[in-house]
């Protein structure tokens, strides 16, 4: 790295741990039901909100009138994205004239955008009409954001309570999380991102003539679709040349700023942030991979405002930091050294293939972290053109379960269900029977913490497990071998752990991955999320112990420090051989000279 | 101190250590283990192992025979380390329990009609003795049931349960009327009202909790339980997993061959959390069994593990901080008189007063004024202590001795036509009082002689234990019927850290309830029948031996040797049962590491020759790394036993000092220890092959 990178790097986490405080404290306001400085223009429309829906703003529930609601909720907005996907063709805004998605499809697509996956099994700008975009998927980026969000608020409930059933009101968490947080910081950066070039209308698609016109070879296929292949089994090709270029239009910016900020990742087009339309400037590119990290590390805070210990919440941010910082540095190093093979062909220096050039390597770097870290999935470039060990970082953070920042909610409350276990752990280790901030760690919260940590894990292991040995989906990967595991287990843990991002090179859009795909990223959406739920039910209604001599304290360095472990220890047990039959063979392989 | 006349037997005794054996083969049974699912999933591998053996030996074309039958065989060992582990905790009680179910033989007791001397009896045995009988006990002779003495008094040997050979002294009436049976009255007779049926009584419930018939695990236990079984789910996916993975990576790589399913099962048991599954259940009964040792009898293992967590002692002052009995001291004579005049006064007055202070007033007038007069004159009458005058004498041919309670004594002179009340007498009162000891005024008809000084000793050395109490987080609070004032100055003296004065039933219940309305966990010791209630509220109650039955029915935990400080014990075994399980905990599952390194590349070699990288231990063959793991795996466990039987040492020192201490010992060493010992095995196996 040098010095500018340097520069540009410290100054991005400079900017983001500067803005961790203020707007944790703001987001314990909105969840407290506090004024706010946006309370004069909002609370005509919350309540406007409130009286169309009939919510009574004052009625508490239990946990399992939460979770219902949140089911039911995200349920019917299934439903809704399902519907619109299959009736595309029928709806307005649609320029380009785009047909109906497949059944498989739409349940994958619809599936995806509520569990705040984002898997994109298709391409935005070629499937996908614009009404789709804006209505559809944009609208479940929002919801999907703000459900993450009320799971996590309703368990920070739980801590802070104290002999109560009651978490709060699920209907008044979802409409003040998206009024206040989502929205305003959404127009904000919408306005921020089309003075940096990002689109936003809804015209034709252009099309363009070529300064030069391009000739290149182009697989010949049959009236299916499938490619030709000559008697030696060689794709048949046949030269073509382009005079012209069609560049897609559309709302873009709209959607490209909640793509980030609710850690969604769905791309409005299917190069995602790599798109100059998407992410035009280097200025983008940092306030964007800024809105993927910038709720679920204030998410802390506010969890440190609400269960009364600020020490609290930085501490879990101190995890997340360390373990983030400590990825971007094994993927910057091993990425700067690039690949001995083309070194040894007298290439040298660091792997670019399948970088987006107009961000520095760091740049790119700190987004795939950021983006992986979090179950945010956008990317700048291809995961799949990465190093051995540079892919396995990505695919790690994956597998960790979305906890270094987390999914908007979910990597906090994914988070403290590790705490929960490494306080338990902990605690029988100096004598006690466990307890975190205050409230008893018993039976019903280790089940519960146990699912909601493992549920992913689990999820990835059994369905990596059955598409190794079933055709369809061996048969999709480019590159068979070890590199075609690690595309399938890539593929697998970014569905299972609601991230989105795919390895690329693999052909997800068969009916295997569209169908077991959805089921794994129900699982892994809704398993821990009303595990988590049951969780705050059981700690709410806890009596509060206040901390003594012996008590372990859970704001301080060495539990942070064992804490980090815990995560590490049980992602490594959990997925080492996979990663020995993916990523490490690759890298050794590549060692060996081949 | 007790002197212990219980044989200690070491627990690696050959007559613990033969029926463990057996005991060990016993609970292999399914029905058994099923208690422990992580063994039972041990023991199925085992089973899967043991098939494929007899499989390969017919010529099923698998890897080779003795490879499979010695992963097999030790497999099953490490099931069989495990319920050996168990059997030998559980081998100590039993012992123990044997040797009180003797004392138990054939009984025969007293039956009375009526709760008096000399009411009709009849010979019955022990058995038909129901709740609610009364029994005549002469010395010499056993006591039939456990039961409250009615009337008068004895000395009890109790060494049958408590172990102390020392006799005691069982009285009606007070905080020790209760008597156990099985014990031995060796002097005097007593009248016992029964208070458990048959198979019911206190040596009945002891003997099935030695015996570990009863035991159920605790919350903590169950909790860790979760954990463990949730990694042992996960442990199996992940070798199932690898069967897929590695049957696609062969056909990829177009050599090698798929893993087996021994290996597979020889990884999934090294990677379960083996070590402290085997040692769960032993850690639990040992710790009961390390306080049975301290004479600690615990009614629940709930109760001890919450007497780790304890941050608020409630002492009952009498008889734990204090010897017991109020002592007189002194004689201090008011308005003229002299302290011999006095001396007279209280002795007359407390001649036919049979409390322990009474008694002691006796004794001092007769040690310091060699006072001979040892009965009252004919026709004198005994006043008892009524509550409602506070008072208590005797009235001789017309002359009225009276002693009581500063502002009671006062009224009954004045009531008599008393002129004008000592000067001095106040001063002295408060004196006595601000020095925490109780004020006893004397008076003869309408005349005040004096003061007596009746003062409450304190235990000599209780300041230490209170000390060490405090450095380990919990706050001692005194709780006594005394005034405000004496009880300020005593628990100044005794060094407690607060204290509840005029204390009734209902408050300290009230107290224990505030307490843990804020959260806190209470531990209280007592011994009446008045804090009965209150040790029924508490989350760990400690009730003395000597202690009346309902005291000893409302606690969870019986001090055999009735010493208060007990507790420090008990919080030290609590703890360090708790951080043996978490300590055994991070043990094992830190050991996958280096078992990962010894099995994954054995495994995988034939498909990724590249993958020997990871086989930074150097081991021999993939068959031996593999079976060097499963040893490992095994032998591990009876090398901890002792480790699970004694508890790891608990030291006294802040929360995050001890978490670094026990991570590094733990935690790294437990990352450390399998490379060392799996390549030393892998060497030993080298010597074989």
């Amino acid at each position: 790295m040098n010095s500018y990178e340097w520069l540009e790097t410290i100054l991005f986490f400079v900017v983001l741990l500067a803005l961790v405080k203020p707007l944790g404290a703001f987001m314990a306001k909105v969840y407290q039901g506090e004024r706010t400085f946006l309370s004069p223009v909002l609370v005509p429309c919350e309540n406007l909100v409130y009286r169309l829906c009939g919510v009574k703003r004052d009625e508490e529930m239990g946990w399992q009138r939460y979770a219902w609601a949140m089911v039911l909720f995200n349920l019917v907005l299934f439903a809704a994205l399902f519907a619109m996907l299959m009736l595309q063709h029928l709806l307005p805004l649609n320029p380009q004239k785009v047909p109906a998605f497949g059944w498989q499809l739409a349940l994958n697509t619809a599936i995806s955008f509520v569990t705040n996956t984002n898997w994109q099994a298709y391409s935005g700008e070629t499937a996908a009409s614009y009404f789709t975009q804006m209505v559809g998927l944009a609208v479940h980026n929002f919801v999907s954001a703000a459900t993450g969000m009320a799971v996590v608020i309703a368990l920070i409930r739980g801590f802070a309570r104290r002999r109560t059933s009651l978490l709060g009101n699920f209907w008044v968490d979802m409409t003040r999380g998206t009024l206040y947080i989502l929205l305003p910081i959404s127009v904000v950066g919408a306005l921020f991102l089309v003075s940096q070039g990002v689109i936003q209308n809804f015209g034709d698609y252009k099309t363009v003539p070529l300064v030069q016109a391009v000739t290149y070879d182009k697989p010949k296929l049959d009236a299916k679709g499938n490619a030709l292949k000559d008697a030696k089994g060689n794709p048949v090709t046949e030269s073509v040349t382009a005079k012209e270029v069609t560049i897609p239009m559309g709302p873009v910016a709209s959607q490209e700023v909640i793509k980030e900020l609710g850690t969604n990742g769905g791309g409005f087009f299917n190069a995602n942030s790599a798109h100059p339309f998407e992410n035009p400037t280097p200025l983008s590119h940092y306030f964007e991979i800024l809105l993927i990290l910038l709720i679920p590390g204030a998410l802390t805070y506010t969890f440190g405002v609400m269960v009364g210990n600020t020490r609290q919440g930085w501490a879990l941010l101190g995890v997340m930091l360390f373990i983030a910082l400590l990825s971007f540095g094994v993927l910057q190093g091993v990425e700067a050294s690039g690949n001995p093979l083309l070194a040894k062909l007298g290439v040298q220096g660091a792997n670019l293939e399948g970088k987006e050039l107009r961000f520095s390597l760091p740049g790119t770097n700190l987004f795939e972290v950021a983006t992986t870290g979090t179950s945010c999935g956008a990317v700048t470039a291809m995961h799949d053109s990465l190093t051995p060990l540079g892919g396995m970082i990505p695919l790690s953070l994956i597998l960790l379960g979305e906890v270094v920042f987390g999914g908007v909610g979910s990597g906090l409350y994914t988070m403290l269900a590790f705490a929960v276990i490494a306080v338990f752990v902990s605690g029988l280790m100096i004598g006690r029977t466990p307890e975190y901030l205050g409230k008893k760690i018993e039976v019903r919260e280790m089940w519960m913490s146990m699912v909601t940590i493992l549920a992913a894990g689990v999820v990835v292991l059994i369905t990596s497990g059955i598409a190794m040995i079933t055709p369809a989906a061996v048969s999709s990967m480019s590159n068979p071998g070890a590199h075609g595991l690690s595309q399938v287990l890539y593929a697998f843990a970014s569905m299972a752990n609601n991230n989105g991002s795919a390895f690329a090179g693999l052909n997800a859009n068969v009916d295997f991955f569209n169908l077991l795909g959805s089921l794994a990223m129900t699982v892994g959406r809704y398993l821990p999320a009303v595990a988590v739920l049951a969780m705050a039910g059981s700690l709410a209604g806890k009596k509060y112990v206040p901390p003594s001599l012996g008590t372990l304290p859970t704001d301080k360095a060495p539990f942070a420090i064992w804490l980090t472990l815990v995560i590490l220890i049980v992602g490594a047990l959990t997925f080492f051989p996979a990663l020995a039959l993916g990523p490490i063979v690759e890298h050794l392989t590549m060692l060996g000279g081949n | 101190m007790s002197k212990h006349s219980a044989e200690p037997i070491s627990m690696f005794d050959a007559r613990i250590m033969g029926p463990a054996l057996i005991e060990s083969f016993k609970k292999l049974d399914p029905r058994e283990l099923w208690r422990n699912p992580v063994m039972l999933c041990v023991e199925i591998a085992s089973i899967i192992t043991l098939v494929t053996f007899v499989r390969s030996l017919t010529g099923a074309n698998l890897e080779p025979a003795w490879f499979t039958g010695l992963v097999s065989a030790w497999l099953w060992l490490t099931v069989i380390f495990s319920t050996f582990a168990e059997a030998l905790a559980e081998g100590r009680g039993k012992a123990r329990a044997a040797s009180l179910r003797k004392s138990r033989t054939e009984v025969s007791a007293q039956r009375l009609k009526k709760p008096e001397f000399g009411s009709p009896a009849e010979t019955v045995p022990a058995e038909s003795l129901r709740k609610g009988d009364y029994i005549l006990v002469e010395a010499p002779a056993t006591i039939a049931g456990d039961g409250d003495v009615v009337a008068g008094a004895a000395l009890v040997n109790e060494s049958a349960v408590t172990g102390e050979s020392a006799p005691v002294i069982r009285e009606s009436g007070g905080d020790r009327s209760a008597v156990t049976g099985g014990t031995e009255v060796i002097a005097n007779a007593i009248i016992v009202r029964i208070t458990a049926n048959p198979g019911e009584t206190f040596l009945d419930r002891m003997i099935s909790l030695i015996e570990g018939a009863k035991r159920r695990k605790t919350p903590n236990e169950v909790a860790l339980e979760v954990l463990l079984i949730a990694l042992t789910l996960v442990f199996l996916l992940v070798c199932i997993n690898i069967s897929p993975l590695s049957v696609y990576s062969v056909k990829a790589a177009g050599h090698g061959t798929p893993v087996s399913l021994t290996i597979l099962v020889a990884l999934f048991v090294c990677l379960a959390p083996t070590t402290i599954a085997a040692l769960l259940p032993a850690i639990g009964i040992a710790g009961m069994d390390r306080l049975f040792q301290k004479n600690v009898i615990a009614l629940s293992g709930r109760a001890i593990e919450a007497a780790g967590d304890v941050n608020v002692l409630l002492l009952d002052k009498t008889g734990t901080i204090t010897l017991g009995n109020r002592e007189a001291v002194e004689f201090v004579p008011v308005g003229g008189h002299t302290e011999k005049e006095l001396a007279e006064a209280a002795l007359i007055a407390s001649l036919s007063d049979e409390t322990p202070e009474g008694r002691s007033v006796v004794a001092l007038a007769r040690k310091k004024h060699g006072l001979t007069l040892d009965s009252l004159p004919a026709g004198a009458e005994n006043v008892a202590f009524s509550a409602d005058t506070r008072l208590s004498g005797v009235d001789t041919g017309g002359t009225k001795y009276r002693k009581g309670a500063a502002d009671s004594t006062i009224a009954f002179v004045k009531a008599l036509g008393a002129s004008a009340i000592p000067a001095n007498l106040s001063d002295v009162v408060d004196r006595i009082a601000r020095g925490g000891a109780t004020p006893l005024v004397v008076s003869r008809d309408a005349e005040i002689f004096g003061v007596i000084n009746l003062k409450d000793i304190v235990k000599a050395g209780i300041q230490e234990r209170f000390l060490q109490l405090r450095s380990m987080g919990i706050k001692t609070v005194m709780i006594t019927g005394d005034n405000p004032l004496t009880a300020a100055a005593i628990a100044a003296e005794a060094q407690v850290d607060d204290f509840l004065a005029q204390a009734k039933p209902e408050d300290k219940l009230k107290l224990i309830k505030e307490y843990q309305e804020n959260g806190f966990m209470v531990a209280m010791t007592g011994d009446g029948t008045n804090d009965a209630p209150a040790l029924a509220q508490a989350d760990v109650a400690v009730a003395m031996n000597t202690g009346t039955q309902p005291a000893r029915e409302a606690a969870n935990i019986i001090d055999l040797d009735s010493n208060p400080t007990k507790l420090l014990d008990i919080v030290e075994v609590g703890k360090q049962i708790l951080m043996t399980r978490g300590n055994l905990t991070t043990f094992s599952i830190s050991n996958d590491i280096a078992k990962y390194f010894a099995i994954i590349p054995a495994m995988l070699l034939s498909i990724y020759p590249q993958l020997g990288v990871l086989n930074v231990m150097h081991l021999a063959t993939p068959m031996s790394a593999i079976l060097s793991a499963v040893i490992f795996n095994a032998v591990i466990i009876p090398m901890l036993v002792p480790l699970a039987l004694k508890g790891t040492k608990f030291r006294p020192m802040p929360a995050e000092k001890l978490l670094i201490h026990n991570l590094l010992l733990y935690g790294v060493g437990g990352m450390i220890a399998p490379f060392i010992g799996i390549k030393a095995i892998d060497l030993a196996v080298g010597l074989f092959a």
